[in-house]
């Protein structure tokens, strides 16, 4: 979870106000806390490809109709 | 089990030149990719499409709607045009001369592969539609093979120094009010009464989407609620039945073209399905839906009717929780899920008595179906992280969720709603799909290496073998070809030769393969074929 912040590249309008702890897990369960961990895991490798003005970005996605 | 295919249109995005025309760039994605199949084969490996059988306005309910009542965007029976400043405008003129005229001077919008697919510009989209194939397992290989195609494509358009880079998105909405679809299309006996496909598919059409939605962050044409649904497509479907495929929307849709011998087939036009990139998704969509139409075919369909379908289509894709109840004309409550396994028990029974469910003796695809139809069911109910790994809805929802718990993102936030699009990214180092495929996360229905080779080859088992084998071996001397017809223009022959190819399971490896190995020359092809010299003698 460390540095997941830095990985973020520039999401300038969606960033949020203060840094998100680190998500403590819930309960003492491990299976639990693994699985949290495989989607922290999945969310910093999403972090690195996302991309980068997701409000800009989002916005001029314009299609034209289709079927 | 059934004749069917995909037809999926991209959505098509140039981040560094937002005001591109969209059908110029959608040319530009036919024109990268038929620049690769030159590559790969000497002598070029597409053909032009042939309009000559091209039906868009009969309906299956028994006329034909006239020109002057259609909308413009319903004459899919002709090719689009280009006007001369929009082509100049996308091309520059040099390169128009050296490069994106094809020999008989116009823009390639319209090419038929290799493997039997058609690859064109529909509307402002470019469009992949998958060879004919006769099971789900094939149409997720080569409805796959289309997205590696589309990937191909984007990968030369972002070589060239040239060209903006270009983005193509398997979904169904810009979520601004616009959507553009995925259709599926089965074969059909003519003699089955349409209204009793209307009847019998309407309730199934509703509830499919607990399957293989393909999730969408955002309520309303416009996505102006906040929210996340199960389908990309619902909110954009207005009508129960009707002939429009891209205004008033219709839940089951009458194009009449089959494509095929008009009295024998009708050709079933499936406009409601989301565009999947979950392999499992794409196979369940298909496979339920062929059974379902095996059991209409019987006259076994379950006898329900779901009061409002419209209003209930929309229900149940805003109901992510799988509990709202849809009312029954006859007075019953029942579930989205209820309504399934309605139909999974008619469809088991079904498959019993006829045999082609059995696990060795069967036809080889209803048992596996069967089993994960039910197993997704019952996933769906009771485990909903099993069911995420196939589910394409409840993956991009457990994304969704994670980044809404950690970052505490609300539903507008754009963050949410650029996980959405990007998604459906075709390619595999962007893609979030892709990413957790990658992860292990997705379930597989077929392989990498199935994939790759769908993109070049044909299906062995109908008539898009014939096609495709005719595109990859005589590319320069067919002239034209389509889902039933192949046109050859062989130098010494007088005229266009036109084979009809009507029987959509002829045309096999089984009955044409022998004919391709013997004849590497199109001239000698065609005699045989044609029955002009007779076949070698059985060896």
């Amino acid at each position: 979870m460390a540095g997941q912040e830095q990985q973020q590249p520039q999401s300038r309008d969606s960033e949020i106000e203060d840094d998100a702890p680190a998500t403590p897990p819930a309960s003492g369960d491990a299976q639990a806390s693994a699985a949290t961990q495989g989607v922290d895991d999945l969310l910093d490798e999403i972090d690195g490809v996302l991309e980068s003005n997701a409000e800009e970005f989002v916005r001029a996605f314009v299609q034209k109709g289709g079927q | 089990m059934r004749v069917m295919g995909s037809e999926t249109e991209y959505g098509i995005h140039a981040p560094s030149a937002p005001g591109a025309n969209a059908t110029m760039m959608s040319a530009r994605v036919i024109q990268a990719y038929a620049a690769l199949t030159r590559q790969r084969a000497a002598g070029g490996a597409e053909t032009r499409w042939d309009y000559t059988d091209e039906e868009p306005l009969h309906d299956a309910r028994g006329w034909t709607l006239e020109r002057n009542q259609a909308d413009p965007s319903q004459l899919t029976d002709q090719p689009p045009v280009l006007d001369a400043e929009a082509v100049a405008l996308a091309y520059g003129r040099e390169e128009l001369e050296q490069d994106g005229e094809d020999e008989s001077g116009s823009l390639l919008m319209n090419m038929v592969l290799g493997n039997g697919a058609r690859l064109y510009v529909d509307h402002a989209h470019p469009e992949y539609s998958s060879p004919e194939v006769t099971n789900p397992r094939d149409a997720v290989a080569w409805d796959a093979a289309g997205d590696v195609v589309a990937l191909s494509a984007v990968r030369r358009m972002a070589a060239d120094p040239q060209l903006p880079p270009v983005n193509l998105y398997k979904n169904n909405t810009d979520n601004k009010s616009v959507s553009y679809g995925s259709h599926e299309n089965y074969l059909m006996p003519r003699v089955v009464p349409f209204g009793d496909i209307v009847r019998g598919l309407t309730p199934f059409f509703i509830t499919r989407q607990i399957m293989c939605g393909a999730g969408r962050v955002g309520l309303g044409q416009d996505s102006s609620r906040p929210g996340y649904q199960i389908s990309q497509r619902a909110d954009f479907f207005e009508a129960e039945v009707g002939l429009e495929t891209t205004i008033r929307r219709p839940i089951i849709n009458t194009r009449d073209e089959p494509h095929a011998t008009a009295d024998k087939y009708r050709r079933l036009h499936v406009i409601i399905g989301d565009a999947n990139l979950s392999q499992a998704a794409n196979y369940l969509k298909f496979g339920t839906t062929a059974i379902v139409l095996s059991l209409i075919e019987a006259g076994l369909a379950p006898r329900v009717e779901v009061h409002e379908p419209v209003a209930a289509l929309q229900a149940v894709s805003h109901d992510t929780s799988l509990t709202a109840t849809l009312r029954l004309l006859d007075g019953r409550r029942v579930t989205a899920l209820d309504l399934q396994w309605i139909y999974h028990e008619a469809a088991a029974k079904l498959a019993q008595d006829t045999g082609v469910g059995d696990a060795v003796d069967g036809d080889g695809h209803t048992h596996a179906l069967l089993e994960r139809w039910a197993s997704t069911l019952t996933d769906l109910d009771s485990d909903r992280t099993a069911a995420a790994s196939s589910v394409e809805w409840l993956a991009k929802l457990s994304l969704l969720e994670g980044y809404r718990q950690r970052d505490g993102l609300e539903w507008n936030d754009a963050r949410l709603g650029l996980v959405d699009l990007q998604w459906a990214d075709v390619r595999p180092e962007k893609g979030l799909y892709h990413r957790m495929l990658a992860r292990g996360r997705m379930d597989r229905i077929v392989d990498d290496e199935t994939i790759a080779r769908a993109m070049t080859e044909p299906p062995s088992d109908t008539r898009a073998y014939f096609r495709g084998h005719c595109v990859s071996s005589f590319s320069k001397d067919v002239v034209g070809a389509s889902w039933d017809s192949v046109i050859f223009d062989v130098p010494g022959h007088g005229r266009l030769q036109r084979v009809p190819t009507r029987e959509p399971l002829r045309g096999t490896e089984a009955l044409t393969g022998g004919l391709f190995a013997r004849h590497k020359d199109a001239g000698s092809f065609l005699a045989e074929l044609l029955g002009q010299t007779p076949p070698p003698p059985p060896a």
